[in-house]
C-alpha cells in the first residue's frame, strides 16, 4: 500500500479522488431512482458492490421497474457489460494475481480502464487503476445508499447537470491518446458508427460496434510497418 | 418489492457474469501471448470504446438525441480538457454548463 501511495503524485491523487467523488454523486442519483422504482434501499447497495458497473445497474433497475421480466433484465445488463473482454485484454498487466488478481478484475470498469492506460510505466499504471478502482468500490455503493436514504429529495439529478460528469471525465482522459492520428481517426469511425446504431440497436451493443472501426488502425499501422520494411503479413 | 427473489437471483447472475467478462481478457491474455503489434491493437480498441462510450452517454438517451444541454456541457468539458485545464475545472465546468443551460430553458 505504501508504495502505491507513493507512486503516484499529489495532482493524480487528487484527479483520482476527484472521479470516485463524482461517481459517489452518479451513485446518489442512482439509489434514489432505485428506491422510487419499489427496491428496498440494500437492493442498490448490494448490486453496486456485487456489479460495480454502472450503465448496466441503472438499466437493470429500469428494466424490472418497468415491469420487464428479470431475465431481461440480466441479458441487457450482459450486453452492457461485454466491452469489459476488450477492456480485460487492454489491461491485464495491472490486475495482479492469484487471489489479488481476483479483486483487481472486479475493480474493472470505464475509469479505472482509462487511468490506467493513461499513465506512463506499468508501476503507475497499476497504482492508478488500484487506487481508482478500490476509491470506486467505497464510493459508489455509498452514494447508493445516500441517494436510497434521501429517495425523491434527489431524485431530479438532472438539473443540476450531473449526467454531464460522467462522458466529461472519461473525454478528458482519453484526450492525451488521441493526439496520435491513426488513434484519433479510426476512434471517430468507431463514434460515427456507435452513435448511428444507438437508434436502432438495444443498450451495449452500438459502444460494441465501434470496434468495427478497428481495420482503420490496422491499415495505417500495417502501411507504417511496411514503410519501416518490417513484415506485414504475420499478424496475430 | 415485487418478486423480491427473482430479482435478487437476476442481480446475482448479473454479478456473475460481469465478473465472468471481466475475466475473459485476463484468462485469455495469461495463455496466449499477443505480438507487439497485436498488442498494440488491443490498447488501441480499449480507447475507440471508450470515445465511443463518451459519444453516446454524452449525446444519447435511449434510442434518441440527448437534448442539447448534456452535449454542450461535455463539450465545454472537453475544450477545458484540451486547454489543460484542471481536472476538477472541467468536470465542474461540464455539470454547471448544462445545469445552467436546463435552468435557462434549454433541454
Amino acid at each position: 500500500m505504501r508504495s502505491l501511495w507513493k507512486t503516484l503524485d499529489r495532482t493524480q491523487w487528487r484527479d483520482i479522488a476527484l472521479v470516485c467523488l463524482a461517481v459517489g454523486v452518479i451513485g446518489l442519483s442512482y439509489g434514489a431512482i432505485a428506491v422510487t422504482s419499489g427496491f428496498a434501499w440494500w437492493f442498490p447497495v448490494l448490486m453496486g458492490a456485487l456489479v460495480l458497473a454502472a450503465s448496466s445497474e441503472f438499466l437493470f433497475v429500469g428494466i424490472i421497474a418497468a415491469g420487464g421480466s428479470p431475465i431481461a433484465a440480466v441479458l441487457a445488463g450482459l450486453l452492457v457489460n461485454a466491452r469489459h473482454v476488450p477492456f480485460g485484454l487492454a489491461v491485464p498487466d495491472v490486475l495482479g494475481r492469484g487471489w489479488k488478481g481476483l479483486i483487481g478484475t472486479h475493480l474493472m470498469n470505464d475509469e479505472t480502464v482509462v487511468f490506467a492506460i493513461a499513465q506512463d510505466g506499468l508501476p503507475r499504471k497499476r497504482a492508478a487503476y488500484w487506487a481508482c478502482g478500490l476509491g470506486i468500490l467505497i464510493c459508489w455503493p455509498a452514494g447508493a445508499a445516500l441517494g436510497a436514504l434521501l429517495g425523491s429529495v434527489v431524485h431530479d439529478t438532472d438539473a443540476l447537470g450531473l449526467d454531464a460528469m460522467f462522458p466529461a471525465v472519461i473525454l478528458a482522459l482519453i484526450l492525451p491518446a488521441l493526439k496520435q492520428r491513426e488513434l484519433r481517426r479510426t476512434s471517430l469511425a468507431g463514434v460515427v458508427l456507435a452513435l448511428v446504431s444507438t437508434a436502432f440497436l438495444p443498450a451495449g451493443l452500438p459502444v460494441l460496434i465501434a470496434l468495427a472501426a478497428l481495420p482503420l488502425f490496422t491499415a495505417a499501422a500495417a502501411t507504417q510497418g511496411a514503410d519501416q520494411g518490417t513484415d506485414r503479413g504475420a499478424d496475430r | 418489492m415485487k418478486n423480491a427473489v427473482p430479482t435478487l437471483i437476476a442481480m446475482l447472475a448479473l454479478a456473475g457474469g460481469t465478473f465472468l467478462l471481466r475475466l475473459a481478457g485476463p484468462a485469455l491474455r495469461a495463455r496466449v501471448t499477443f505480438p507487439e503489434r497485436a498488442e498494440k491493437l488491443l490498447e488501441a480498441s480499449a480507447i475507440v470504446l471508450l470515445a465511443a462510450l463518451t459519444a453516446t452517454a454524452a449525446l444519447t438517451e435511449g434510442h434518441g438525441f440527448a437534448g442539447l444541454a448534456r452535449p454542450i456541457g461535455v463539450a465545454v468539458g472537453g475544450v477545458l480538457a484540451w486547454r489543460k485545464a484542471p481536472f476538477l475545472l472541467v468536470v465542474l465546468a461540464a455539470a454547471g454548463t448544462a445545469a445552467l443551460l436546463r435552468l435557462a430553458g434549454v433541454r
